[in-house]
């Protein structure tokens, strides 16, 4: 099961939907891991003629899935950062009436949402559905490093090596939750980690 | 007192532009300078002709930055309650008269990588503000202006003349109209549009827009609605206690303002929301006209926006 209901939480956090076909001249999927899930699901040969797939797999298997509903593109790169030359030229080319659709993990939902924002897209506009891990991307708020894949509170900066507390305000600029140092008062009084939902 | 903030001004220019259309140029009493505004922002002209004080909004069509001097275009409009018809007949070089501070309910939406404009008739007036905030900007923009004529095409020849890539004109009795569809298809991502004249041409981009799948957000539109005639009713404020009637050519707004009930506005045109007043009791239908409420709330019989939308029936109470 690849889907996961979040807890109520403050404004500041994103909420997610689930995506459905749209009326556009072209419709751009980006997702990674089981967001390929979410495609699926939705994909009609009317949307898949104009459509195109950005795709991340994270070590899952459902490419041959995805190119079996036979989109108008299809490319699947290692890493958010191997695909990010072509989602910006992608986006750079794209013509109004461009329907944008993305589904995975909350880090790639975010950094994607971010890069279309960039483009012109209102953010209201894009549709978003999260599936799969429900680890998140977070930034140092004291060495404004970014840390991907965060799944414990606390965990320690990946660059300055600090306690961080795992906030739920997000930085739609930034594509990351804010982690603040835990034990600043009181150095080495770190709770001992556990998931972020438990 | 209700509304923006007022400016006391002199008329300092007046200038008929055709048959239809005239300029006036408004320069502060005191000397002193005006605010700034942005694009697309609107002023409401106090007129006092003889009892009835008249307040309309006219979009700004000066340069935003210039805080000299406003200056607006009012289009006469015979078969209407009269304000631009005083404008017209009334009003004088020398005259003083109150203005309200700039309202912007048509703004710019300054993150869109490219603006394309789409003006019918005097809906030309806000683009001309705007055109000169972005040329000031570097912004990327085109504008597509449908007119009657060309002795009734208001500012075609200063727009051609000082924009002749980015300005496209359509003559009505040469029969030419706005390719809205072929427009509309391959724009840049992040174009977005701004329409402004009849309502026929505001739906018609709208529908098209969102046919077409572009985000609602990317879509703008303004329509100052002046208020209907219709048949007189009753009201009562059931704040201030009393029992009040709408005549046929007044607004329900502007009877609340006759008996000296402060009621809030900005728009006077069905726009802002403002003046959204809660129903308390009614009786009879609800002729609402504002692009304020969404449709179920016309349809539950709670909400009125007195400024356009009138009523018949046997009662109406009002939370005023």
């Amino acid at each position: 099961m690849s889907k996961f209901t979040f807890p109520e939480s403050i404004r500041s956090r994103p909420v997610y939907g689930m995506l459905e076909p749209r009326a556009g001249s072209a419709h751009l999927f980006i997702a990674d891991a089981e967001g390929a899930e979410a495609i699926i699901e939705m994909a009609t040969p009317a949307i898949m003629a104009k459509g195109h797939i950005i795709y991340i797999a994270k070590g899952t298997d459902y490419e041959a899935q995805l190119r079996a509903l036979n989109p108008a593109s299809f490319y699947a790169g290692p890493s958010y950062g191997a695909a990010e030359q072509r989602i910006h030229k992608t986006l750079a080319d794209a013509k109004m009436g461009l329907q944008v659709y993305l589904t995975g993990t909350e880090g790639l939902i975010g950094q994607a949402q971010n890069a279309a924002m960039q483009a012109g897209v209102p953010h209201t506009a894009i549709q978003t559905e999260h599936r799969g891990s429900t680890a998140r991307r977070m930034q140092c708020v004291h060495c404004k490093g970014i840390t991907e894949d965060v799944e414990t509170d606390p965990f320690i900066c990946g660059h300055c090596g600090l306690n961080l507390f795992v906030r739920d305000h997000y930085s739609r600029r930034l594509a990351a939750y804010q982690g603040v140092c835990i034990d600043a008062e009181d150095p080495g009084n770190v709770p001992a980690p556990k998931g972020i939902y438990e | 007192m209700s509304g923006a903030e007022k400016i006391v001004v002199t008329v300092t220019d007046i200038v008929p532009l055709n048959d239809l259309v005239t300029r006036f140029e408004f320069k502060p009493t005191d000397g002193g300078l005006l605010p700034t505004f942005s694009g697309g922002a609107h002023t409401v002209v106090e007129m006092q002709d003889g009892d009835i004080t008249r307040l309309n909004p006219y979009s700004l069509m000066s340069d935003p930055m210039d805080q000299t001097a406003y200056t607006i275009s009012v289009r006469r409009d015979d078969e209407g309650r009269g304000g631009s018809l005083f404008m017209h007949r009334n009003v004088k070089v020398g005259d003083k008269m109150t203005i309200s501070y700039p309202v912007n309910l048509f703004s710019l939406d300054l993150r869109a990588k490219k603006h394309l404009f789409l003006a019918g008739g005097i809906g030309i007036t806000p683009f001309l503000a705007q055109i000169k905030q972005l040329e000031r900007l570097g912004g990327n923009w085109e504008l597509h202006y449908a007119c009657r004529s060309e002795s009734l095409g208001s500012y075609v020849d200063e727009l051609t003349s000082h924009h002749p890539n980015e300005t496209h004109v359509y003559y009505d009795d040469h029969d030419q109209k706005i390719d809205l569809m072929n427009l509309l298809d391959g724009q840049p991502l992040g174009t977005h549009v701004y329409v402004c004249g009849p309502k026929g041409m505001i739906d018609w981009v709208r529908q098209t827009a969102e046919a077409e799948g572009w985000p609602r957000e990317a879509v703008h539109y303004e329509e100052f609605l002046a208020p209907q005639p219709g048949k007189p009713f009753e009201v009562k404020l059931a704040v201030s206690n009393k029992v009040i009637q709408v005549g046929e050519n007044e607004s329900l707004l502007e009877a609340i303002e006759r008996e000296g009930v402060d009621a809030p506005y900005l728009c006077r045109g069905g726009a802002c929301g403002q003046c959204e007043t809660r129903v308390i009791d009614y009786t009879g239908n609800f002729i609402h006209r504002d692009h304020w409420l969404e449709d179920d709330e016309h349809a539950s019989g709670e909400k009125i926006m007195p400024c356009v939308s009138r009523f018949e029936g046997k009662t109406l109470v009002l939370d005023r």
